[in-house]
C-alpha cells in the first residue's frame, strides 16, 4: 500500500506478442498494445493526458495517435537506444510524480530484420574501420565480457548452458514469448558457436513486440480495475570512465562499476529497499552470460557466486531469487524500444499473482527489473504491491 | 600481407603510422597520464585537452578473447569468402612505458585451443579489402608470438 499523491501506480498493461509477425508493421503491433492496456486499466485513449514512446527501428511512437484518436496530448518521442523503454517509463514516471498529469503512458515497440544488428559506427562517434574491419558487434562483446569474468571468478561453460535452458523452459510457459519450445542443457551446449564461449542458443535474437504501460497517480489507484501496483524508482545511468562497455575500440587497464551497479544502487537507495527484499527479479539477457554478471551487477550476489546458485536453482520460478520467470531476452527476442517495458509488465503480472504456470509462489511482494544496453546504459525499477 | 607492403594502404589514417616501422599511435594526457587508442583530443577521465599523441609498443598480453564465427553485416567489409577470425582485447603499453591500454584488436588466430588469456601477442597487420583504386586496405591485428622453444 502506497497511496500518497506524490508516488505512482502502474494501472494498466498491454502486451503484443514477442516474435516475428510478417505483414505487421512496429506501429501497429505498438497500437495493439496500447489498446489492450487502456482495457487492462478499463480507460479509454482519451482518457490519457500524456505519453512517452519510443523504438529504435520501427517508426515514431507519436504517430500512434492517427491510429488511437487526435486529443491533442502531449507525446514526446523517446529515441534512447536500449534504454528507449526505460527512459520512456522514467519520463512517464516523473509526468505523474511532479503532479502535472494524473494519468500518462509508457509505450515501446520494434521490428528488427532477422540477424545481428549492424550498428552504425559514425552515428556512434566510432570511425568508420571500427565496423568496416568487423569489431562493431554487440555478440563479440559480450562473448568476450563473459570470457573475462569467466577466467576471473570461475563460472563454468555448463552454467551458461543452464541459464539459457532456465530461459526456453520459462519461455514454453509465457503465451506470449517468441521461443516457446524448452531446449536441453546439452543441446544447447552442443549448438553451433556464435562468439566463444557462447552458442547460437545462449544468445537473443533482434525481434518484434511492443508493450504498453499506463501510469497514475498512486492515490487514485483503486479507482482503476487492476491491483495497482507502485513504481517505487527508476533509475537510469550512463557509463563512467573504467566500466568495460560495448563497442569500446580501447578501455582503460583500470576497471570502474559499469551503469547496471550504479543504476541498481540507484534504484534501491530510491525506492529504500535492498535486493534481499526482491522477491521476483528480471535482467537483461542479451546472451547467458550478461544474465550472470547482471545478477551481481545489480547486487542480488557477490561475483562468482552465481555458479552455485544457479547450478542449485536459486535462480529457478520455484527458487529463492527466481530470475527472468517470462523467459527474458532470451526466449522473447529483442525489439530494443519494447524490451525494458516487457520486463515491467512481467513483474507487474508477477506482483497482481496473474502469471499463470510460471507465478513465483508465495505471492511475491517486491519486483526489481534491469536493462542494458548500448552504448553503456542501464535502467533498474523497482516495484511493489 | 606483409608489413613492407608498401601499396597497401591504412584502413584509416589516424590509427597506425605507415608504411615504415608501423606503431599504433594512441594518446596521453598530460594531466592525469590517461591512454586512449585511438587518439582523443580530450580526455575521457579529467576532461583534460592537454593530449600527445604516442606510439604503442609492439607486444602485448591477451586480456579477453572471441572468435566472430559469421560474416557480420556492412559495414563490415571483405573481398575473400568469409573465415572465422579472433578478436580480443590486448593490455599494450605506451611505446615509453609511461602509459597504458587495453586495445580491441583483430587476431590473427581463431582457434579457440590456441587462445589462452595472458598469452604474449605482437603486433601485425593483416588484409581487408581492395579500394576502388584497387589498392590492399589493411588493419592492425595481433599474432601469438611463437618463440623457438615452441
Amino acid at each position: 500500500m502506497d497511496d500518497s499523491s506524490a508516488n505512482v501506480a502502474i494501472v494498466g498493461i498491454g502486451i503484443h506478442p514477442f516474435g516475428r509477425h510478417p505483414g505487421m508493421t512496429g506501429r501497429a503491433q505498438g497500437a495493439y498494445a496500447v489498446r489492450r492496456a487502456l482495457a487492462d486499466a478499463g480507460i479509454g485513449w482519451a482518457d490519457v493526458q500524456c505519453a512517452f514512446g519510443g523504438s529504435v527501428a520501427a517508426g515514431g511512437a507519436d504517430t500512434l495517435v492517427s491510429d488511437l484518436g487526435l486529443t491533442g496530448l502531449p507525446f514526446i518521442n523517446v529515441h534512447n537506444g536500449c534504454g528507449t523503454g526505460g527512459s520512456a517509463l522514467a519520463m512517464a514516471e516523473r509526468a505523474i510524480r511532479s503532479g502535472d498529469h494524473d494519468v500518462a503512458m509508457a509505450i515501446g515497440f520494434d521490428k528488427h530484420p532477422p540477424g545481428a544488428f549492424n550498428a552504425d559506427p559514425e552515428a556512434s562517434g566510432l570511425g568508420r574501420w571500427y565496423g568496416e574491419t568487423g569489431l562493431m558487434l554487440t555478440t563479440q562483446f559480450f562473448a568476450m565480457k563473459i570470457q573475462r569474468y569467466m577466467h576471473e571468478f570461475g563460472i563454468s561453460p555448463a552454467t551458461l548452458a543452464r541459464v539459457a535452458a532456465k530461459a526456453y523452459r520459462n519461455g514454453a510457459a509465457n503465451p506470449v514469448a517468441w521461443r516457446r519450445q524448452p531446449l536441453s542443457e546439452p543441446e544447447i551446449a552442443a549448438a553451433p558457436m556464435i562468439s566463444h564461449p557462447l552458442t547460437k542458443y545462449m544468445f537473443c535474437s533482434p525481434g518484434e513486440g511492443a508493450v504498453a504501460l499506463v501510469l497514475a497517480r498512486a492515490d487514485r489507484a483503486r479507482r482503476f480495475p487492476a491491483p495497482p501496483v507502485y513504481l517505487k524508482a527508476v533509475s537510469f545511468r550512463t557509463r563512467r570512465f573504467g566500466s568495460f562497455e560495448v563497442f569500446s575500440p580501447w578501455l582503460a587497464p583500470e576497471r570502474a562499476e559499469g551503469p547496471s551497479t550504479e543504476a541498481a544502487r540507484a534504484a534501491f537507495e530510491s525506492a529504500g529497499l535492498g535486493p534481499g527484499d526482491v522477491d521476483v527479479i528480471q535482467l537483461q539477457d542479451t546472451e547467458s552470460g550478461a544474465e550472470i554478471m547482471h545478477m551481481a551487477e545489480t547486487g542480488f550476489c557477490k561475483d562468482g557466486e552465481q555458479e552455485i546458485l544457479i547450478q542449485s536453482g536459486a535462480t529457478e520460478i520455484c527458487g529463492t531469487m527466481p530470475v527472468n520467470t517470462d523467459g527474458g531476452c532470451l526466449a522473447n527476442g529483442e525489439p530494443i524500444g519494447a524490451s525494458g517495458l516487457r520486463q515491467v509488465y512481467e513483474s507487474v503480472l508477477q506482483l497482481r499473482g496473474a502469471a499463470g504456470q510460471r507465478q513465483v509462489p508465495g505471492m511475491p511482494g517486491v519486483a526489481f527489473t534491469h536493462v542494458y544496453g548500448a552504448p553503456g546504459i542501464s535502467c533498474c525499477t523497482v516495484l511493489t504491491t | 600481407m606483409t608489413a613492407a607492403d608498401e601499396a597497401a594502404v591504412p584502413v584509416d589514417e589516424g590509427l597506425f603510422s605507415w608504411p615504415d616501422e608501423p606503431r599504433l599511435i594512441g594518446s596521453i594526457c598530460q594531466a592525469c597520464g590517461t591512454t586512449t587508442f585511438p587518439s582523443q583530443l580530450s580526455c575521457p577521465r579529467c576532461t583534460g585537452t592537454d593530449i600527445r599523441a604516442v606510439p604503442l609498443a609492439t607486444t602485448a598480453r591477451l586480456w579477453t578473447w572471441t572468435v566472430q564465427a559469421f560474416e557480420p553485416k556492412p559495414p563490415y567489409r571483405a573481398d575473400d569468402p568469409f573465415q572465422p577470425y579472433g578478436v580480443g582485447y590486448l593490455e599494450v603499453a605506451t611505446q615509453d612505458g609511461s602509459g597504458a591500454v587495453l586495445v580491441e584488436s583483430r587476431l590473427t588466430d581463431a582457434d579457440p585451443e590456441r587462445l589462452e588469456i595472458g598469452t604474449e601477442m605482437t603486433l601485425t597487420f593483416v588484409p581487408v579489402y581492395r579500394d576502388a583504386a584497387g589498392r590492399q586496405v589493411v588493419t592492425f591485428a595481433f599474432a601469438p608470438v611463437q618463440t623457438a622453444a615452441q
